[in-house]
């Protein structure tokens, strides 16, 4: 059932033309910057190699894409998240699912995993450009690697936190600025406080994403997006339920 | 297995501090079509949300097929089709990939989907419509997607909020031969405010009005419900009026106009072969001779403010 849901939302996103648009501009932006990081890493090279233990390329390419794409699937993520739920009320198609012998956790597990297919294949296409580069060079696969489950962990918390908000309304459009509205909140808390030790840091998905920016695994970081993740899920799964309890 | 295919008793339902639905039971019987009754505003559509599992009752207890809806809900909303006062429909979808996704969330099995597509949409009159996108159609035409998309997984119970709203007269003159033909095979709940769909397609009524049923019966013994016994008679050379209030049986005489008059009589007593020989015999020249029958809406109005007093 939840692989049904699921493979529904994923078909319906290609239906619909904002999608393609979405798709075609982000790539853009993505390959545009990738080839400028390129350049520019070229063409300061011939210093890096004076230094005594010189960055490659996928530290100095490869981080700052995955940096940029971060803060691009922040704001992106909402206009995906919105229709989730909010849609499905919208358009009235939401009594077809409580109607149906599927439970609460089984819809917003599947909308979940339907929205997390479609950017995951997007998010694909960042190794892939840098793999390109292994044609001339060596890359730090290590680096790559926790950079990808960073930035697929990452891009779950956001979609969780969009289901949330979105189950919470009738119009997407209110669900987008509500969910940009948190994340950008939770991103501010990040930047804006001064002290390294202050608590708010905590808070924020793009803080925890930082290590694995850097290549640094660490446990704490991982379980923080999945207690995120699920924290969501799990108060989208009781707003459901309260929706047969309150109309 | 009972017989029931549906037994609700005593649901309760408040919003906020207001309730809506008061102790409500009702029973449907598997070969049974049951209208539910009631003016805007009485309940109907709350009855059949509880009925679907989309809203919980505050109180009582839903057995679908004997299975119970609050304790085995996945279990039971398989023997159940539904169609919401909107249509639920993805307008992004063509007719055939709507009806198997509809089919499959039922729980359908794979090898089974096919034939019951088709089957569906052939009984919806769905053919020159199955491959186009929803979002085309007409209203009508997503009505009827609305109707396959709840019949389409067979199931045992059907429940229809207002299913002939927005169609044309030979629209929904089909689509209630489709629900009778639905209810030889399960049982239908349809929730109505048109009083000729009652009268046409189901076997049983049930008056809801400020969440309460008031009244049950078969509806064609709702169509006599508080009947006055009586015919309006016109005549081509008419009598007088003692005349006719002295034939046996007749309580009472009116003239409604020079050559027609209302003749009311004891329920047990039918005055009219009497009257027939009295007007040959007398040469009044019999032009009309017309049963009182009350309509359904008559019925209906008097029902409904009968409980208000």
């Amino acid at each position: 059932m939840i692989r049904l849901i699921a493979m529904r939302e994923f078909r319906s996103l290609f239906s619909i033309p904002s999608t393609w648009l979405f798709l075609a501009g982000l790539e853009f932006i993505l390959a545009w910057f990738f080839l400028s990081r390129l350049e520019a890493f070229l063409e300061i090279q011939p210093q890096l190699a004076l230094l005594a233990n010189p960055p490659g390329v996928t530290g100095t390419v490869g981080t700052s894409l995955f940096n940029t794409a971060s803060l691009l699937l922040m704001m992106l993520v909402p206009m995906f998240t919105m229709r989730l739920i909010a849609e499905e009320r919208r358009s009235h198609t939401l009594a077809l699912f409580l109607s149906s012998p599927v439970s609460d956790a089984q819809i917003v597990l599947g909308k979940f995993a339907g929205l997390m297919l479609f950017l995951l294949l997007l998010i694909a296409t960042l190794p892939l450009m840098l793999c390109t580069l292994s044609v001339g060079t060596h890359l730090d696969y290590g680096l790559l690697l926790s950079n990808c489950i960073g930035i697929a962990l990452l891009t779950s918390s956001f979609v969780a936190l969009g289901l949330y908000v979105s189950s919470l309304t009738t119009q997407p459009v209110i669900a987008a600025i509500g969910t940009l509205a948190a994340l950008i909140g939770l991103w501010l808390a990040d930047i804006g406080s001064p002290s390294a030790q202050a608590p708010w840091h905590q808070f924020s998905p793009l803080y925890h994403f930082q290590n694995f920016n850097a290549g640094l695994l660490d446990s704490r970081d991982a379980a923080f997006f999945l207690i995120f993740t699920v924290f969501f899920l799990m108060l989208a799964a009781r707003r459901l339920h309260n929706n047969r309890i309150y109309g | 297995m009972s017989n029931a295919t549906i037994s609700a008793r005593n649901l309760t339902r408040s919003f906020g501090k207001r309730r809506i639905i008061h102790d409500l039971s009702l029973e449907l019987k598997r070969g049974e079509v049951l209208g539910l009754l009631g003016q805007n505003g009485a309940g109907k559509s709350t009855t059949l949300q509880m009925l679907t599992g989309c809203l919980l009752p505050d109180s009582g207890e839903i057995d679908i097929c004997d299975i119970s809806l609050k304790k085995n809900p996945a279990q039971a909303k398989t023997h159940m089709g539904y169609l919401p006062e909107s249509p639920p429909l993805h307008r992004e979808l063509s007719v055939e990939t709507y009806l198997r996704f509809a089919a499959r969330l039922r729980g359908m099995h794979e090898d089974d989907i096919d034939s019951a597509m088709t089957d569906a949409i052939r009984r919806c009159g769905l053919e020159s419509a199955r491959r186009k996108l929803i979002a085309t159609l007409s209203k009508g035409y997503q009505q009827r997607v609305g109707i396959a998309q709840a019949i389409v997984h067979r199931p045992d119970v059907i429940i229809l909020d207002e299913p002939t709203v927005g169609l044309d007269p030979s629209q929904i003159r089909d689509i209630r031969q489709l629900i009778r033909e639905l209810g030889n095979t399960g049982s239908v709940i349809l929730s109505t405010h048109l009083l000729s769909e009652v009268e046409s397609v189901c076997d049983r009524v049930e008056i809801l009005q400020n969440g309460r049923l008031i009244y049950g019966d078969s509806s064609d013994h709702m169509q006599h419900y508080g009947e006055i016994p009586g015919f309006t008679i016109s005549f081509g050379n008419p009598p007088a009026l003692s005349e006719l209030e002295k034939i046996d049986g007749v309580e009472s005489v009116e003239q409604l106009s020079e050559t027609e008059f209302r003749i009311l009589h004891a329920p047990e007593r039918n005055p009219g072969s009497q009257l027939l020989t009295l007007a040959t015999e007398r040469g009044w020249r019999l032009t009309q001779l017309t049963p009182i029958h009350a309509t359904l809406e008559d019925v209906f109005v008097r029902i409904t403010s009968e409980n208000r007093s």
